[in-house]
């Protein structure tokens, strides 16, 4: 059964040194879908990013298409088709737009990296005008659409999205939101988004888990958690 | 003015030298924020190579050069590998420590394989002035160590801009934990960060003691390091083109500060430290590095 699921994620622990987050949860994500992991701050969400790309110590089971990842070192996790967009978006400030889309695709040997990388300035042309500018010096929605172009282009098999509304004016980051949910139908990525903004989140995923204290309080359908009433007053505010 | 443009010749030939020990430091502290302080004793240790290979193996001069910075490149791998790599990259001073030990280790080796005496390094640059000014020539050597210095730049530009490993090297020297999430492995980028650096600084020591004024012995490069961190760090450290400039700059403070100022010639080394100072108390940054600023 779980071996079905492209991410399998089960008693899932990890933490900071002496200080444990996750207290050993599981949920999985299946091919194709969008899942969100809601959470107020603290809850745990951006460690179990860190946990599942193998930032932090962890321990439990993290399975990729069956393949056990709890041992597996950051880099090589990446190579087994994971791309993880960081809080704070993690682009190489020094480096130009290109070279950053470049280096999304470091674990590619194919011929194909240059016309992914124009697919990519035709979804977010703001990148193409300033192909050769320092990443460092794009605006932050910018920097967003460039950390995200970046993990796409690996071809990963699970985009991992962490935060990607922070500190994003509301109309950016519902266009975002958007395109998220257009990448996902048209090249089929899964994605596990992280996210505070909990509306915007679930209108763009299939399922949803919230996340309290390091461990996850509830699971569901996108609309079902829409519609729940303890989850619209705790993280919906209405 | 004679004086003064003989002098100015001394700093470029000097110079060039000191910007390419710079460009070796800088290549480690970008990637690693860390000075490497046996980095003038991996390029001795090379221009002793250099010198046994053309030497006793009768090797052509160039060839042997190039063998000499292939063989200490795989020395300074091998010593990422097992003494710098170990060792929690954030925490400074255990890393400092083992290049101050490393640092006296080499001299200490080459001591003891090749002794102190100094020895004759078989030129590198036809001898002959190309021109002179009164009795300031300009010699053949100051023309080619630049020339040298101008074309391992731009190889090394094109290293860093044209290849994968260079993608990769930028890319860790920008965002570390961003690198290891785009698939890069960190440890083998930064060896190869390690054995670049060391090419580039045997090429320095190669040259500078290819200088017929000059020779060779495990001491050389101790004042250079200290003329090549100061130029460094004028440079802004992180800058590669801020290496070139300040290596001849710091070239040109040494060789214009004995003749115009009273400062005698065996404190010489003092204008570079001067320089260290002046730039580290006003302009941390250097002239033209990153500014370090942390959001918080």
């Amino acid at each position: 059964m779980s071996d079905q699921h492209l991410l399998s994620v089960s008693e899932l622990r990890g933490g900071y040194g002496q200080i444990k987050v996750l207290r050993g949860f599981d949920f999985h994500v299946a091919e194709g879908e969008i899942v969100v992991i809601l959470g107020a701050n603290g809850a745990g969400k951006t460690t179990t990013l860190r946990a599942i790309s193998g930032m932090i110590e962890r321990s439990g089971s993290v399975k990729l298409n069956g393949e056990e990842l709890i041992t597996t070192k950051p880099a090589d996790i990446v190579h087994k088709g994971v791309a993880h967009v960081p809080q704070g978006r993690g682009t190489l400030p020094e480096l130009s737009v290109e070279d950053n889309l470049r280096v999304g695709a470091y674990i590619r040997k194919d011929d194909d990296v240059d016309a992914d990388m124009e697919q990519w300035y035709d979804v977010y042309p703001v990148l193409r005008e300033r192909r050769n500018q320092r990443a460092g010096s794009l605006s932050g929605g910018e920097q967003q659409m460039l950390a995200v172009a970046r993990a796409l282009m690996s071809r990963p098999n699970l985009l991992l999205l962490d935060e990607p509304s922070l500190g994003l004016a509301p109309l950016i980051v519902q266009d975002l939101f958007a395109r998220f949910a257009e990448i996902n139908k048209e090249t089929g990525t899964t994605m596990l988004v992280v996210e505070q903004n909990a509306q915007l989140a679930l209108g763009i995923a299939d399922r949803g888990y919230v996340l309290e204290s390091g461990d996850i309080s509830f699971d569901g359908p996108a609309d079902a958690l829409m519609n729940d009433d303890k989850i619209r007053k705790a993280y919906l505010g209405v | 003015m004679e004086l003064f443009l003989a002098r100015i010749f001394d700093g470029l030939s000097n110079g060039s030298t000191y910007a390419l020990i710079a460009l070796a430091l800088v290549l480690i502290f970008k990637a690693t924020t860390l000075i490497n302080f046996a980095q003038g004793e991996f390029a001795m240790f090379g221009a002793f190579i250099v010198l046994v290979l053309a030497t006793e193996q009768g090797i052509p001069m160039w060839i042997a050069v190039m063998l000499g910075m292939i063989v200490t490149a795989a020395v300074a791998a091998g010593v990422e590998r097992t003494l710098i790599r170990p060792f929690d990259p954030a925490d400074h001073l255990p890393l400092v420590i083992i290049t101050l030990g490393l640092f006296l280790l080499i001299n200490a080796v080459a001591g003891i394989v090749w002794r102190f005496d100094p020895r004759a390094f078989p030129e590198l640059f036809p001898s002959g002035n190309v021109f002179s000014i009164g009795n300031a020539p300009l010699r053949w050597y100051t023309v080619f160590t630049l020339i040298t210095l101008f074309v391992a730049v731009g190889l090394l530009t094109l290293l860093l801009n044209k290849t994968k490993v260079g993608l990769a090297f930028r890319a860790v020297s920008s965002n570390l934990e961003s690198s290891q999430l785009v698939g890069i492995r960190v440890g083998p980028t930064l060896q190869f960060g390690w054995a670049i650096a060391a090419a580039v600084g045997t090429l320095g020591a190669a040259i500078f003691v290819a200088d017929p004024f000059r020779q060779l012995q495990p001491n050389v490069m101790l004042t250079v390091l200290i003329y090549a961190s100061a130029a460094a760090a004028l440079g802004g450290l992180d800058s590669l083109g801020g290496a070139i400039i300040g290596g001849l700059a710091i070239g040109f403070v040494q060789s214009l500060l004995v003749p115009y100022t009273p400062i005698p010639n065996e404190l010489s080394l003092a204008g570079a430290v001067l320089v260290l100072l002046v730039v580290l108390l006003f302009k941390p940054s250097g002239l033209f590095g990153t500014a370090q600023v942390e959001r918080v």
